[in-house]
């Protein structure tokens, strides 16, 4: 390791993964504490393949974050390996499943599919920003209990981030419509009857 | 809709309250086993990857690792070269569910036993380096011949037989014959959650945060794996997945990782790749069943012959359940043979309905053939062969109200309004069909135990071994709890976890139990702070000569004669200065019941057919239950439509292809695979006939998770028949079967 890091606010070498790892690193910089990272890691400069990593400005959930990615870095992975919001699920890594979706810039989107390299000053909200902590659901949160539109629930982050973009879509006409716009989203436990119910009534309501 | 009624007055059982961890799941802070980390105290996690084989069967003749050793971040490779030796302990059932035969261990020889096996695992510091190391990794393989088809395989050992009356004789004086094979493709699980543990060792004791369905079981798989006692092992599952039967077993991932985890010594996280699951873990597997059955003209069933062919591995015999055939219908000469083809093949393992669905596809199929042979309608076929007694046993049905389901399900669908003529009823360029199909699936019951405490504040904090698969373990146990210390139930902020470190004897099968509720599954608490009747006095001063007397509702204590006089929980421990009561309940089922205990369906669908493209759609289905009592209907509900969305994959979407050259599966993944999804999946409803089964259980529950996909699959080929004219033999019914 060269003399140039780690620098002070660096875990100790044993204790953390970050020092040794040269391709992806976090930097938090600007987040007040509470913020949706902890802790500072600092990008080895040293790094062989320093090359590949970038410096992305973004907000998550209305909080900026400076992150320093390898580019091969998805959103996906970047929310749950290193911010820290594991709510926003990985079913597949390929496109096809639909439990990873999360909003950009107001729209719907696979974050499996997103390199996080390419969110500069993107906004970025997932299931844990969509509803204050603590505080009132999102009509289509408290829709998927009231109608008991899960199970397992692994899926629910992603139906409902893709639900809401729905809504805000206008694919919510009829169920049949709904249907075909929430087919992007699997469930293996087969919640759909219920998850098209809980779709039509926040759509209703918002 | 027809629910069951609880025996109790003010009964938290059968009400269709919330789901108590609706608010953790809808919010993303339901926490699976791979999204626990520094926020749940596990500092430093390294990430592993597994390298799978790409060669269905051979011995490993060498493993380059260096590219990947020399890829900053990367902390180990390791392989059966490198890799410590295990002690591997034998583990058997009960202690496991591991099947007979030699399970597959962590890198501890140079064979490849089939596509996709693990041969060895790269640990990195993120999980970008640990994949990118995992592709640098190059194995060279002496390859063999490989055998991956069933249809050519060979069975291995003696088939299971069963046999009443005499079969040969009954077919040969039969006034009508059919013979058909019914041939069912591989079913894979693929719950949405990926099979992901993340293991940490403290000097020799070992923590896992694992994907399973059964806590003790990755508690005594890896104790055996690393030879060391169970009680050093402790399994933490809070939330999983889904899993469908799948996290019924440990499968080797779990030892991979545990394994890495002592090596490097630091906690590993080792998620499985969804095409990882494909061959990682195990699945339904293909069957072929042959039927051969005599009638009369009236159309009482005379004979009938099963002789069944599945997959399993070289390495063990899974063999699933196929005793529907003895016990569905009076028939009186019976033969059945099970036969296992090892192949060059992973290990099966059970998957929702095991065995009991597959054989419903090929025996309420071959009903459904024999109606039309016949003229006779397919409900009233089943009436005629109706037995009043297990045909195969002779013993009673605790409950069988199968006729009742007929019936209501009947009405409810509007059966009297089908013309039985198929390919007789058009919609425009679609086909429409309906079809009918029974099922039943066996109440198995097992030992369990929970800890009950009652604390100062009149809260009930019930706990068990188990996890939560989807089903709403933690609802309705707290439902249960609720009535069993005459507590009002209140959702009170549910902090339920499972940990499995010591004890607990209670036992979960793969989904067996993930009914409607079963007492002593999870931790699950109710809130009783007790209400005093308006004008009521404390005191009870009778009860303590004669306990007997007290009666409880709603956390309300008092003497039978005087409800007025009584006291709540929290006044009778303040005034003995209690700060808790606990205790510990074990239910261990009685050896031989008298009774044959089954949970019972009846399915119904309609089926739409391009005709000109062979596509299949389903406009409505009903399923109408005989699952005993039913805890919640709205959790009950979630779990009957997910069992029939399954029956719907089962029917027309899902089957593993494989490249019987290599043994590649060619279609691991979601692109290939096929599950049903919203568009698939119209009008779905559920039904259950009233009344709970006392013999089955103590609160009368015969499970509903499984039998809720029993008769899925031939209802919907039945109705494909009805709508086409064509018997497709097949499952799944794909539209180039209808188009040949
Ligand atoms: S994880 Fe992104 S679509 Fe499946
Ligand atoms: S709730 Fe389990 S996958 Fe949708």
């Amino acid at each position: 390791m060269s003399s140039s890091q780690p620098v002070s606010g660096d875990p100790p070498p044993d204790a953390s993964p970050w020092h040794v790892s040269r391709r992806t690193f976090l930097v938090v910089t600007g987040v007040a504490a509470g913020g949706v990272a902890v802790g500072l890691a600092v990008v080895d400069a040293a790094a062989p393949d320093a090359g590949t990593v970038a410096r992305v400005a973004l907000a998550v959930n209305g909080e900026p974050v400076v992150v320093e990615v390898d580019s091969r870095t998805s959103l996906l992975d970047l929310l749950r390996e290193h911010l820290e919001l594991p709510g926003t699920k990985k079913g597949c890594d390929a496109g096809a499943c639909g439990a990873c979706t999360v909003h950009v810039d107001g729209r719907r989107v696979l974050s499996c599919l997103t390199l996080a390299v390419r969110l500069e000053g993107a906004d970025v909200v997932t299931i844990e920003g969509l509803a204050p902590a603590g505080g009132a659901l999102h009509p289509l949160q408290a829709a998927f209990i009231e109608q008991d539109a899960l199970q397992c629930g692994y899926c629910t982050p992603g139906q409902i981030m893709s639900g809401v973009g729905c809504i805000q879509e206008r694919h919510t006409g009829s169920a049949e419509e709904i249907r075909e716009w929430m087919s992007g989203n699997l469930c293996r436990c087969g919640c759909y009857v219920k998850i098209v119910r809980a779709v039509e009534q926040a759509a209703g309501e918002v | 809709m027809t629910r069951s009624q609880s025996m109790q007055p003010q009964s938290a059982v059968g009400a269709p309250v919330a789901r108590v961890d609706g608010r953790l799941k809808v919010t993303g802070s339901a926490r699976y086993a791979a999204d626990h980390g520094p926020a749940d105290g596990i500092e430093g996690v390294v990430h592993a990857v597994l390298v799978e084989a790409t060669i269905g069967r051979a011995r490993i003749t060498g493993v380059d690792t260096r590219a990947a050793e020399e890829l900053p971040g990367v902390l180990a490779v390791f392989h059966h070269g490198n890799a410590p030796r295990l002690p591997y302990r034998d583990n058997p059932f009960p202690d496991s569910i591991n099947p007979p035969g030699e399970r597959l261990r962590a890198f501890q020889d140079d064979r490849v036993r089939f596509f996709g096996q693990p041969v060895a695992v790269v640990v990195a510091t993120t999980p970008e380096t640990a994949r990118h190391g995992a592709r640098l990794v190059e194995v060279r393989y002496a390859a063999e011949r490989v055998g991956t088809d069933l249809a050519a395989g060979t069975p291995g050992g003696e088939p299971e037989t069963y046999g009443r009356g005499d079969v040969e004789a009954g077919l040969r004086s039969a006034e009508v014959r059919l013979e058909m094979t019914y041939r069912t493709g591989r079913n894979h699980h693929n719950a949405m959650e990926p099979h992901a543990i993340i293991a940490r060792w403290e000097g020799d004791r070992l923590t896992v945060w694992e994907k399973t369905q059964w806590v003790a079981d990755p508690r005594n798989e890896l104790a055996a794996a690393f030879g060391i006692p169970q009680e050093s092992v402790r399994c933490l599952s809070t939330v999983v997945g889904g899993a469908f039967g799948n996290g019924g077993r440990t499968w080797v991932h779990s030892v991979i990782a545990a394994l890495a985890a002592r090596e490097v010594r630091r906690p590993v996280k080792l998620v499985m790749t969804r095409k990882q699951l494909y061959s990682g873990v195990g699945y339904r597997p293909a069957y072929e069943y042959a039927v051969r059955l005599g009638s009369d003209r009236s159309g009482r069933v005379t004979a009938m012959a099963h002789d069944v062919r599945g997959e399993t591995s070289r390495y063990e015999s899974h063999a699933d359940d196929m005793a529907l055939g003895r016990m569905l219908y009076t028939t009186p000469h019976v033969a059945q043979t099970v036969s296992l083809v090892p192949l060059d093949v992973n290990t099966p393992t059970w998957m929702r309905g095991p065995g009991w669905s597959t054989a419903a596809y090929a025996l309420e199929c071959s009903m459904d053939e024999l109606a039309h042979e016949l003229g006779i309608d397919p409900i009233e076929l089943r009436l005629r062969n109706e037995p009043e007694s297990d045909p195969a046993t002779g013993s009673p049905f605790s409950t069988r109200r199968l006729r009742d389901c007929y019936a209501i399900g009947a009405r409810e669908f509007g059966w009297d309004r089908r013309n039985p003529t198929p390919g007789a009823t058009r919609d425009g360029d679609r086909l429409i069909g309906t079809g009918f199909a029974a099922g039943a699936y066996a109440t198995e019951r097992m030992n369990a135990q929970a800890y009950a405490r009652l604390d100062a504040d009149g809260r009930v904090v019930v706990q068990s071994a188990t996890s939560d698969i989807g089903p709403g373990t933690a609802t309705s146990m707290s439902q249960v709890a609720a009535d069993a210390s005459a507590c009002r139930w209140t959702p009170c902020a549910s902090t339920w976890a499972t940990r499995c470190c010591r004890p607990p004897r209670s036992r979960r099968w793969p989904g067996r139990w993930r009914a409607s509720a079963r007492p002593c599954r999870t931790r699950a608490t109710c809130c009783a702070p007790g209400r005093r009747p308006r004008g009521h006095r404390p005191g009870l001063t009778a009860s303590r000569r004669r306990p007997g007397r007290v009666v409880v509702r709603d956390g309300w204590l008092s003497v039978g004669t005087d409800p007025g006089r009584g006291e709540t929980y929290p006044q009778l421990m303040g005034r003995n200065n209690r700060s808790h009561l606990e205790v510990i309940g074990s239910y261990e089922p009685p050896e031989e019941s008298g009774f044959s205990m089954y949970s019972y369906s009846a399915i119904f669908a309609e089926v739409a057919v391009d005709a000109r493209l062979g596509l299949v759609r389903v406009r409505r289905m009903l399923g109408v239950f005989d699952a005993g009592r039913i805890i919640n209907p709205t959790l009950a509900d979630s779990q009957a439509h997910g069992g029939m969305i399954g029956g719907i994959g089962q029917a027309l979407l899902e089957h593993t292809i494989t490249d019987h050259r290599d043994g590649r599966i060619v279609n691991a993944d979601f692109a290939g695979y096929l599950l049903p999804v919203s568009a698939d999946v119209p009008d779905v409803r559920a039904i259950y006939v009233d009344g709970e089964d006392r013999e089955a259980d103590p609160i009368g529950v015969k499970g509903l998770g499984e039998i809720v996909i029993v008769g899925v699959a031939p209802a919907i080929a039945n109705a494909v028949f009805h709508a086409t004219g064509r018997r497709v033999r097949e499952l799944p019914i794909t539209p180039e079967s209808l188009l040949g």
